[in-house]
């Protein structure tokens, strides 16, 4: 035990460097990540056309709305030292679930809604109970979760999507439909100085960034969380419930993805058993490349919300310079892999 | 500095950015000697080691090995010249998953000379003539994960031995090593002194330099303070060039307890171990000493609710106590100083200041918005109070040295009132200074509260404690109040001998 001191001791040593280049570097990996999005900017806003519009930046938060909603969430399971890959199929069986509300059960929108974030809250608190209380390592737990749930919402429709007018297994016809309020969480569009500008789903992201943002940094409960994430035994010390903090942050992040769930509904219009395949990978990507934003080198709120800008400015500005849109997934993993050699190579020797 | 010396080392420095952690070093290593270099935590023996075992490399400055100029450029170069360290850190230097014979032979497996597929008798043939050159009486065919600490270390350092080294760095080996171990490691080291092997020996523990040393180096503040090498070596005089100041054990002036705070009556802590009873008053700091293993963790548990008493009742401040986890003790007032600070004690992303407020973060905050101004001038005063050498309380733990690390662990809980502080083992790992301002402010603030300490080292004890308890086999066998302590006796009873009461 006394070896594990000691290696703590060995960090105490700041880097070789002198000391004008190491501020100079410390600048770099502070804001190197955000002033290369503001270069990106800059740079798709001189070489296309309408890039540098309102329409073009409500169209890449609005791109992005779903999957940075996943992302804060899985943000919370990330910063206490957990992990979450049943993200994207709790929000489709969100997705699944609300159609099935509105369509086959012929219920409302706050019934569909509060069914969808049920779903959320409860499989996040399964993950929970299942990694803190049968000791299943959280990658492999949220694994089996993920599958479990891919297979189950295909169940009650025997594997076909949900829309007004679908055969029913039992071969009736479904009557419902999806009502204008739902709908208008993935449609409706607010005034901002341009008529019909912003988008809910815009909206509900940036709420739920500033709150979850604020939560993590300011709120005694997500100081505990941080701290959970980084010394669980010192946490416990302290006289932390580590369980609980853990189970909390599955329970957040099912949530969160049950409202990425509740909007890719609301737009779709339909429950679609295709949709939202790419949810996870993206979300996650964001939640990581976060880890660079301020060199950071953890999770965090802010850099989640970055990292999910980020993804969307780039492949908003690609597409708009004619790139094909098979090459998407390449140039995020590009970028992601990029981020993460930023993070554990620059920042991690040096600020910690 | 030594003339026929095989090691020297003109002029070294050092710095890290603006830190000059090493100031124009010299000092010679001769053959067939042990040189101990002393240093308090932060004086730059680490980084001494590094730049000598090919870690960092110096700004300035020669190194000379037997004559030629040694300038290693990694530590497997290092390694080739001659030089070897052991780390502190045993299991840097074995691979727990293997046996014990190919630990022995790893370096040869590994080396771009070894061939593709190796044969088991070969292995097993070079370990035991590795094994049979050092003394090393263990089993070749055990996993290592299955050997104890000491035998761990004894393997890593026949390993270093088998490149036939001209100089051996060790760096506090006996860190986590009983007694008994530890002189097994000395008669090892003696027959490496034996064999003309320049020997450069790291540690606190005035034990094993007054084992071992045939000349002591202290180093402070990044320059040699004081070379000793005239017979008998003046050990006081080494400890004083390392602190910069007199040395003496500052005689306790023993309290007594005022009313009681704390009681525990039959406390049962281990199947078949007898009872004991236990009562702490206010403004008395008690130690319980003993050897490693005995049951003072496990009591410090207890008394924190990470464990319940197997029976026996517990009373705090009037009323019965007995947690069910380190929350309900906190709340009633009862804090432990855990030991191992990096395991339990300190949260390594968190700041100075997130570290201190980290249990009573309930208490800081306002509607669940924590109160940073609060918090930070919590800290401060904990900072001031102990002597925290940080820029501010926002500095990151991990820029902070050992013994400031550990202040930190001590002023969190210091930085609430409480009926019970319980240190376990609060000096492990700091410099005799840091250790004393712990000590001090622990006496000064000792009055409103019971203080229970957990000590191995018995010096530590007659230095801090009021009242000296002897732990042994999960129960109290001794009482010394400190002033009148019958030395024989008492470690009579740290040996588990217990006699009959004569206080």
């Amino acid at each position: 035990m006394d070896a594990r001191t000691e290696h703590k001791e060995d960090r105490e040593t700041p880097p070789d460097l002198p000391r004008e280049r190491s501020s100079a570097r410390d600048l770099a990996i502070r804001y190197g990540f955000l002033a290369l999005l503001l270069g990106l900017i800059i740079f798709f806003s001189a070489f296309t056309r309408g890039f540098a519009s309102p329409q073009a930046a409500v169209f890449i938060l609005q791109s992005v709305s779903i999957t940075g909603i996943l992302a804060l969430g899985v943000t919370a399971t990330l910063v206490v030292g957990g992990f979450d890959l049943s993200i994207g199929s709790i929000a489709t069986s969100a997705m699944m679930a609300a159609a099935y509300v509105m369509v086959v059960w012929e219920q409302g929108a706050l019934v569909a809604v509060l069914a969808c974030l049920a779903i959320g809250a409860i499989v996040g608190l399964v993950n929970g109970l299942i990694i803190c209380y049968m000791r299943v390592p959280d990658l492999l737990a949220t694994l089996g979760m993920m599958f479990l749930l891919i297979g189950l919402q295909r169940i009650p429709t025997e594997g076909r999507s949900i829309a007004t007018g679908m055969t029913l297994p039992d071969g009736s016809t479904a009557e419902g439909t999806f009502s204008p309020a739902f709908l208008a969480l993935g449609r409706h569009r607010f005034d901002l100085v341009i008529e019909n500008l912003v988008p809910a789903s815009v909206v509900v992201l940036i709420v739920l960034a500033i709150l979850i943002w604020f939560f993590l940094e300011y709120t005694r409960f997500g100081r505990m969380m941080y701290a959970v994430g980084s010394n669980a035994r010192a946490a416990e010390y302290a006289g932390a419930p580590v369980k609980a903090y853990k189970i909390w942050a599955y329970v957040i992040s099912g949530v969160f993805a049950s409202i990425g769930g509740i909007l890719l509904a609301a737009r779709l219009g339909r429950g679609d058993i295709a949709s939202g395949t790419n949810l996870l990978l993206d979300s996650v990507a964001a939640a990581l490349i976060g880890f660079a934003v301020l060199g950071a080198a953890k999770p965090n709120a802010f850099g989640t919300a970055i990292g999910a800008l980020f993804v969307g400015v780039l492949l908003q500005g690609l597409t708009m310079m004619n790139v094909p849109y098979y090459t998407q997934d390449f140039i995020k993993g590009a970028v992601l892999v990029i981020a993460l050699i930023f993070t554990f190579a620059l920042l991690g020797r040096s600020t910690r | 500095m030594a003339e026929d010396a095989v090691f020297r080392i003109a002029g070294v420095t050092k710095s890290f950015g603006p830190n000059q952690v090493l100031g124009g070093i010299g000092l010679g290593l001769r053959a067939g000697e042990v040189t101990v270099l002393m240093g308090a935590n932060g004086a730059g023996k680490s980084t001494l080691v590094k730049i000598m075992s090919g870690v960092y490399r110096a700004d300035r400055g020669v190194m000379m090995l037997a004559d030629a100029p040694f300038a290693p450029a990694t530590p497997a170069e290092a390694m080739r010249a001659g030089v070897v360290t052991v780390h502190q850190n045993i299991n840097d230097g074995v691979v727990g998953a293997l046996d014990v014979a190919t630990n022995l032979t790893l370096d040869r497996l590994s080396g771009s000379a070894a061939p593709l597929f190796f044969s088991r008798r070969r292995v097993r043939r070079e370990a035991r003539a590795i094994a049979e050159r050092m003394g090393l009486a263990i089993d070749l065919s055990a996993s290592i994960s299955d050997l104890t600490l000491a035998d761990r270390q004894m393997v890593a350092i026949a390993r270093a031995m088998s490149h036939e080294p001209r100089v051996m760095i060790l760096d506090e080996p006996t860190a986590s090593l009983s007694n008994n171990e530890a002189e097994r490691l000395f008669a090892l080291i003696d027959r490496l002194r034996e064999r003309g092997v320049a020997i450069l020996y790291i540690s606190h523990r005035m034990s094993d330099i007054r084992r071992l040393a045939d000349r002591i180096v202290s180093l402070r503040d990044g320059a040699i303070a004081g070379t000793f090498d005239a017979k008998p070596l003046d050990y006081e005089g080494a400890v004083n060039a390392m602190l910069g100041q007199a040395v003496d054990r500052r005689a306790i002036e023993a309290r007594t307890g005022t009313r009681p705070v704390f009681a525990a009556e039959d406390i049962l802590l281990t199947e078949g171990a007898r009872p004991f009873s236990l009562t702490l008053g206010a403004g008395e700091v008690v130690a319980i000493t003993g050897l490693v293993g005995v049951g003072k963790t496990a009591l410090a548990e207890t008394l924190f609710g990470l464990r319940a008493p197997l029976a026996g009742r517990m009373e705090l401040a009037g009323r019965p106590y007995a947690p069910s986890n380190p929350g309900s003790a906190i709340e009633r007032g009862v804090f432990l100083v855990a030991k191992d600070r990096a395991t339990s004690g300190i949260v390594p992303d968190f700041n100075i200041y997130e570290n201190m407020s980290l249990p009573f973060l309930d208490r800081l905050s306002r509607l669940g918005v924590a109160r940073r101004g609060h918090e930070r001038r919590l800290a401060r005063d904990q900072v001031r109070d102990l002597g925290i050498v940080c820029r501010s309380e926002r500095d990151d733990l991990a820029t902070l040295s050992g013994g400031n690390q550990q202040k930190v662990t001590v002023g969190r809980w210091l930085s609430q009132p409480c009926h019970l502080l319980l240190l376990d083992e609060p000096f492990q790992g700091v410099d005799i200074a840091a250790r004393r301002d712990i000590a001090a402010k622990l006496r000064a603030s000792a009055d409103s509260r019971a203080t229970l300490l957990f000590l191995t080292e018995l010096d530590e004890a007659m230095e801090t404690a009021d009242r000296i308890l002897v732990m042994s086999e999960h129960t109290i066998i001794g009482e010394h109040r400190n002033g009148v302590i019958d030395i024989d006796q008492l470690l009579a009873e740290v040996a588990g001998r217990e006699q009959a009461r004569a206080h």
